[in-house]
């Protein structure tokens, strides 16, 4: 009996240890601010952490790229300080929170068009031979509609296998957007959100998924993202643009297309398709969601300095992770937006 | 006197023991009790949670849910019919691949090895069985996959190509590859489970056999085979419950698309595939909602899977050996 209460008053000294030793005790010195959402700038939101954690030693900052709906979920039932999406939230979302949520927009990134053919043809592709791909209308490489974009080109009669994300993502819907933006048809049938019905093809998940499989299929198409794309030099795509140009993805094509875009008060805005000269179609931009009015008076302060730095020092950061910075004129806005956020 | 009283003193010693001991066996049968009963309110709470979690998804379809096929996040309408039909039909591959592969080994390795094979047979088969289901996934993605894609399928398309479960175009992230992947996976649990339970089939029932002249082959099948088929059953039901529920492997190799296809050579989903892929990006209440009762139904199948293995267990097999574990 004496051995089992020495060993539970090990266990309890134990435990105490253990508690005390937890990270609980390091955050108690320092101020945490936790956010989560969107995996697609996980890369930049985590160097933005890192960075930050130089400049105001007191705050530390934690992401957790849990995905976007994740994220919307969370900043509406206010368990994280910060949400992030790639999406913008919906009406029916923003009422749900109790009190005003703010999108501000942070980086932009692109979707490209990759691809497995013999001998890795440069391709040039407009918006609906891709929808009608996607649809599982058109079915062979050699179909007059590609053929007729790529004079020289020696396409094969091969069939073309459609690989799409399986898994709810940010990038689906810039690339959904995309083609519902280009064809009544998908608009109506499929719609934009980041999972959809698909018509046709094949699912896989992550960026890695998709690139595993278009790797391994011959014939295959899928979309991906621009880094993902370029750091595993896939091929992929000019897309036709609005200006009718055929336009390669990269960070500068991109912040044409923000340029370019059309940008509401709310900032809850689309940027594929955007009518400029030399803007790539199928981009999209990333939001953090917070509320207006933060409850925690030092915390909401801390949370407004990481956002003005992140909007102003973070920006910088953006190109070397191959992530489109904000253009001057929005950036503008924001930090003006940035301002009304109330503690 | 003196020695009366130490045999008093031993008494009230032994008595004191004595009593300790009883609250010792007490307590420790009310432990493992509360134990065992844990597992029991677990799986209730879980039922629970999946069925609050689903009221809203119950409500809008209904029965609709188990025999809708579409699967449309944007216009909010959910089914799980192609996603209940990929994970019998995966799962079902799987143990038909599985099972006599399992039942060969576990017989080679008991009936006919020779002693200094045996136990590392047996540390090989059980490695198999701690690698991680994600490595499995990756390895059938880069390895087996395009293998399967570029030379087996291939070939059994031209030879049983007349069969509609092998018609239509190749696909090399398919059904198929899911069930070759799941069997992988179950091969270990379904063999070393088989090995205990023929390693405890009496040596009096072989020494039998022999003795009435029968040959190695009419050993193994008519005294060991066939009185431990019981337990051999229930060593392939721990296998199809690991099946039923595999997540990582499959969705990495089954092309994940809710469809009903004939052709086992076409892509499709499974029920826990589909959820792991789709809960990340999940908004909107109905869509999570939808998501929560796929788990429920998950759990329903699971359980009827094995209802129906039990009830089967009672009308066919005999009496025999049980399974150990």
């Amino acid at each position: 009996m004496n051995k089992l209460f020495n060993k539970i008053g090990t266990l309890a000294v134990l435990a105490t240890v253990a508690v005390g030793c937890g990270p609980q005790e390091k955050a108690s010195a320092q101020l945490l601010i936790n956010g989560a959402g969107a995996t697609f700038p996980n890369p930049i939101y985590q160097k933005w952490r890192s960075e930050y954690s130089k400049v105001d030693p007191g705050v530390q900052i934690n992401y957790n790229s849990i995905g976007s709906g994740g994220g919307k979920q969370q900043i509406i039932a206010g368990t994280v300080d910060f949400g992030a999406s790639d999406g913008p939230m919906s009406d029916e979302d923003l009422a749900k929170a109790h009190g005003k949520i703010l999108h501000i927009p942070t980086v932009a990134g692109a979707d490209v068009f990759t691809y497995n053919l013999p001998g890795d043809p440069k391709l040039k592709i407009d918006g609906p031979t891709i929808a009608d791909i996607f649809f599982g209308n058109i079915t062979k490489w050699n179909d007059p509609r590609i053929a007729g974009q790529n004079p020289g080109v020696n396409l094969p009669d091969m069939d073309i296998v459609v690989v799409h994300r399986a898994d709810g993502s940010g990038t689906t819907y810039i690339w959904v957007d995309f083609l519902s933006s280009v064809s009544k048809d998908w608009e109506a049938k499929v719609g934009r959100g980041t999972a959809v019905s698909w018509p046709a093809g094949q699912g896989a998940k992550g960026n890695e998924g998709v690139t595993g499989m278009v790797k391994q299929t011959p014939g295959a198409v899928g979309y991906v993202e621009l880094i993902y794309a370029k750091q595993n030099k896939l091929p992929f795509a000019d897309i036709k643009n609005a200006a009718g140009e055929y336009i390669a993805p990269d960070i500068d094509s991109v912040t044409k297309a923000l340029a370019a875009a059309k940008i509401p008060d709310d900032f809850r805005f689309s940027m594929v398709n955007a009518a400029g000269s030399g803007a790539y179609p199928i981009a999209g931009t990333t939001w953090l969601l917070v509320y207006e009015t933060q409850k925690d008076p030092v915390k909401g302060r801390k949370l407004v300095e990481f956002l003005n730095w992140a909007l102003t020092k973070g920006e910088g950061m953006a190109s070397a992770l191959d992530y489109a910075p904000l253009p001057d004129s929005l950036q503008q806005r924001v930090l003006e937006r940035i301002k009304t956020i109330k503690y | 006197m003196q020695a009366t009283a130490t045999t008093q003193n031993m008494n009230a010693l032994a008595g004191q023991r004595l009593s300790q001991r009883k609250f010792g066996d007490r307590a420790f049968r009310w432990f493992t009790l509360l134990m065992a009963l844990s597992v029991f309110v677990l799986i209730v709470l879980i039922g629970v949670k999946l069925a609050s979690g689903s009221q809203l998804a119950l409500n809008k379809f209904g029965w609709h849910f188990l025999t809708g096929t579409k699967w449309d996040p944007v216009h909010e309408n959910f089914g799980a019919l192609p996603q209940i039909y990929g994970t019998l039909v995966s799962s079902l591959i799987a143990i038909v691949i599985a099972v006599p592969l399992s039942i060969a080994t576990a017989v080679f390795l008991t009936e006919l090895a020779p002693l200094w094979m045996r136990q590392p047979l047996t540390i090989f088969i059980e490695l198999l069985a701690a690698v991680p289901s994600v490595i499995l996934g990756l390895w059938g993605m880069y390895v087996l996959v395009p293998w399967l894609h570029d030379h087996f399928y291939p070939s059994l398309k031209g030879t049983f190509g007349y069969l509609a479960i092998f018609s239509g175009p190749i696909s090399g992230n398919c059904m198929l590859s899911a069930g070759v992947i799941l069997a992988i996976m179950i091969v270990p649990i379904i063999t070393s489970v088989s090995r205990e339970i023929l390693r405890s089939v009496p040596g009096l029932q072989r020494e039998a056999a022999y003795a009435l002249g029968a040959t190695r082959w009419e050993v193994t099948r008519l005294a060991v085979l066939s009185y431990a088929k019981r337990g051999l059953f229930g060593a392939v039901i721990l296998g199809l419950g690991r099946a039923l529920g595999e997540t990582m492997a499959v969705l990495m190799v089954i092309g994940n698309t809710p469809q009903i296809k004939a052709s086992i050579l076409a892509p499709g989903t499974t029920l826990a595939g589909w959820s792991a892929l789709q809960f990340t990006e999940a908004d909107g209440a109905l869509y999570l909602s939808s998501l929560f009762e796929l788990g429920l139904v998950l759990l329903g199948v699971t359980v009827l899977v094995n209802a129906l293995a039990q009830l089967m267990l009672k009308t066919f097999a005999g009496p025999g050996v049980k399974p150990q574990h």
